[in-house]
């Protein structure tokens, strides 16, 4: 019985999963879980298949081996289950992946026109403008192309549109790639204020040091083809591997740490 | 399934208002129509009974409370809710700013007809002052065999002449049968249906073995250059030859517009020649004029102000044809879909000006008389 409450604890269960290309092999009896409500940070080196782990746990890729239960359904069972999962949960690309033929409204629009097609014009004009204006956006940005927003605003606007149906479940990845560091901290800050005002719960792929510290709740190290390690931020940095020590105790680690000590006081 | 969401009024306080249910976006319809309803003047609402709540929910339960006018404060909340109505009053806070009201609809046809026009006018100026500074970079470079840029200018007289080839001479040959048969049908009925051979020449020499040409390297050159050209600004490589001191007129435009000057009067020559086969094909097949009286009718008809007449343009085509790929290729701005655009567009003003081109001097041709 104790399990079954504890599934309904976990937001993502991954078990066992496999992912190969040809014979080059990228995970390998991989586990892991992200509970409700927690900012789980994902990392590992270039090519270590954070973003296949993520498109996998999407259901845009089929695993070769294993079993992914999101929000307590299969990934795998496809058709009418994928589409519930999808209208629970939103997605962050890593350049926004905006339609570059709809303005930033429309764009919002399109996930509320495709599940909710019983909302009429005028409610949904306005329930787009309301997320673009909680990820921080002018009003102004409505009309705009994404081709016209830099780099900053079209990751906000990607979010909106992540936000559009209020999942429970959000991937983002590497949203503050790219960003200039003021930039990135006010996308954490806005990252941390939204999940905890929407209840969110967040898988967020991550290169950025800042983030980690700022607001994942634990972190999941990958390496080797698995889970290395997954757990708070003390449990990672007592971990004993050359890769998560030279993460996280090189320069730009205790930089980050320290800004972020300094940050509390 | 949970409760559907409801607001109504306290029956014990006809003030204060209950709000219960699931204010959540699968409700958002329901609770749209029955908000937009609510007469105005409350004191205070109690929405402690919303078991579940979402963005929109909150900006549901806000916009309903203001039509009971009651304040924001004034919404009794579960303490797990307070956080999200926070977040969504500020984001509503600057509802008034931004997103300007469209322009009426005549005004914005207007604005799009005075865009187009501008818009041409100023494409029209950037291509001169472009053919401008690629002839400046050609004289500059013309006395330095050093900088000739000769390999790449025999690539490109590959891609754009040889390999273009067997499609020109196929549709030259095929235009040459069709004229033969319109010309034949209409000649018949005057007995004159050997004047036909007299309209191929004249048909192929003056207008088009060189229109041919030059519509189809339009199609099929100026769309390459720009995608090529096109690809490399997206990926900055033009910027990168800037900063090393390399000049992309000179490393990218001019091996193309040399290599297009060369190729089509080349090119416009076998057309024509493409022409006549296919008109001699259609006379000997099925009119009955023996190829002999076909030839000897033909030498009668050539003269070199014929010919020269149509390859004079050939060098001003290439020129068009060449300069708009290159300059729309210049033209794309980042993205990928930007690269189609210019595409299309490189392809429709050379299709155009060509046409333009061929119209103006035919005209010039006769006023003069030749």
């Amino acid at each position: 019985m104790s399990t079954e409450a504890e599934k309904q604890e976990l937001a993502i269960r991954v078990r066992g999963l496999a992912n190969r290309f040809g014979t080059d092999v990228v995970h390998q009896g991989l586990d892991l879980d992200v509970r409700r409500g927690e900012i789980l940070g994902v990392v590992g080196g270039s090519g270590s298949g954070k973003s296949v782990l993520m498109r996998s746990i999407l259901g845009l890729r089929e695993p070769q081996a294993g079993r992914i239960e999101v929000l307590g359904r299969r990934v795998d069972g496809g058709g009418q289950a994928l589409q519930t999962l999808r209208r629970r949960t939103g997605v962050l690309f890593q350049d926004g992946a905006l339609f570059s033929s709809l303005t930033v409204r429309e764009n919002v629009e399109v996930p509320l026109a495709t599940h909710h097609p019983d909302i009429n014009d005028t409610l949904r004009v306005e329930l787009a403008r309301l997320r673009i204006r909680l990820v921080g956006l002018p009003l102004s940005a409505c009309g705009k192309y994404p081709s016209e927003l830099s780099g900053g605003m079209r990751k906000r606007a990607g979010l909106a549109r992540a936000l559009a149906l209020d999942p429970e479940l959000l991937f983002l990845d590497e949203p503050t790639a790219g960003l200039d560091p003021i930039g990135a901290a006010a996308f954490d800050d806005l990252l941390r204020t939204l999940t905890d005002a929407l209840g969110l719960t967040v898988f967020l792929i991550t290169h950025d040091l800042d983030t980690l510290y700022a607001i994942c709740d634990r972190i999941a190290v990958i390496g080797d083809r698995r889970v290395l390690v997954c757990g708070r931020l003390e449990e990672i940095e007592a971990f004993d591997n050359p890769w998560v020590q030279d993460y996280f105790h090189g320069p730009r680690a205790r930089q980050a740490k320290h800004s972020q000590t300094r940050q509390k006081d | 399934m949970s409760e559907s969401p409801q607001i109504v009024m306290d029956p014990a306080d006809s003030e204060r208002w209950l709000a219960c249910g699931d204010w959540r976006l699968d409700h958002a319809a329901d609770l749209h129509q029955h908000v937009s309803g609510l007469p105005g003047a409350a004191r205070a609402v109690d929405a402690t009974q919303i078991e579940r709540m979402d963005a929109a929910g909150a900006m549901l339960l806000l916009r309903a409370a203001r039509r009971l006018s009651v304040e924001p404060r004034d919404i009794e909340l579960r303490e797990e809710h307070r956080s999200l109505l926070e977040v969504i009053v500020e984001a509503l806070d600057h509802e008034t700013e931004g997103e300007t009201e469209p322009p009426p609809l005549w005004r914005e046809w207007l604005a799009a007809i005075g865009q187009v026009m501008a818009g041409a006018g100023g494409n029209l100026r950037m291509l001169l002052g472009f053919l401008g500074l690629t002839l400046a970079r050609l004289a500059m470079t013309l006395p330095r065999p050093s900088q000739w840029r000769v390999t790449p200018m025999v690539f490109h007289m590959q891609q754009t002449g040889l390999n273009a080839l067997p499609l020109t001479a196929l549709l030259a040959f095929l235009i040459g049968a069709v004229v033969a048969y319109l010309g034949a049908t209409v000649l018949r009925d005057f007995g004159a249906e050997l004047l036909v051979v007299d309209l191929i020449t004249y048909a192929f020499l003056r207008e088009f073995g060189v229109l041919l040409t030059a519509i189809l390297l339009a199609g099929r050159t100026a769309s390459a250059f720009t995608a090529q050209i096109g690809t490399m600004k997206s990926r900055e490589e033009i910027d990168a030859m800037r900063t090393l001191g390399l000049d992309p007129i000179v490393l990218l435009v001019l091996p193309r517009l040399l290599a297009l000057l060369v190729v089509l009067p080349i090119l416009a020559l076998l057309a024509t020649l493409a022409g006549f086969a296919g008109g001699l094909a259609v006379s000997v097949l099925s009119l009955g004029i023996e190829p002999d009286l076909f030839l000897t009718r033909v030498r009668e008809a050539v003269t070199l102000q014929h010919y020269l007449v149509g390859l004079i343009k050939a060098p001003l085509f290439a020129a068009t044809i060449a300069l708009i790929g290159c300059l729309e290729g210049f033209k794309v701005a980042g993205t990928a879909q930007s690269v189609g655009e210019r595409t299309t567009s490189a392809v429709v003003q050379s299709i155009t000006l060509v046409i333009v081109i061929d119209a103006m001097a035919a005209i010039f041709f006769m006023e003069l008389g030749w």
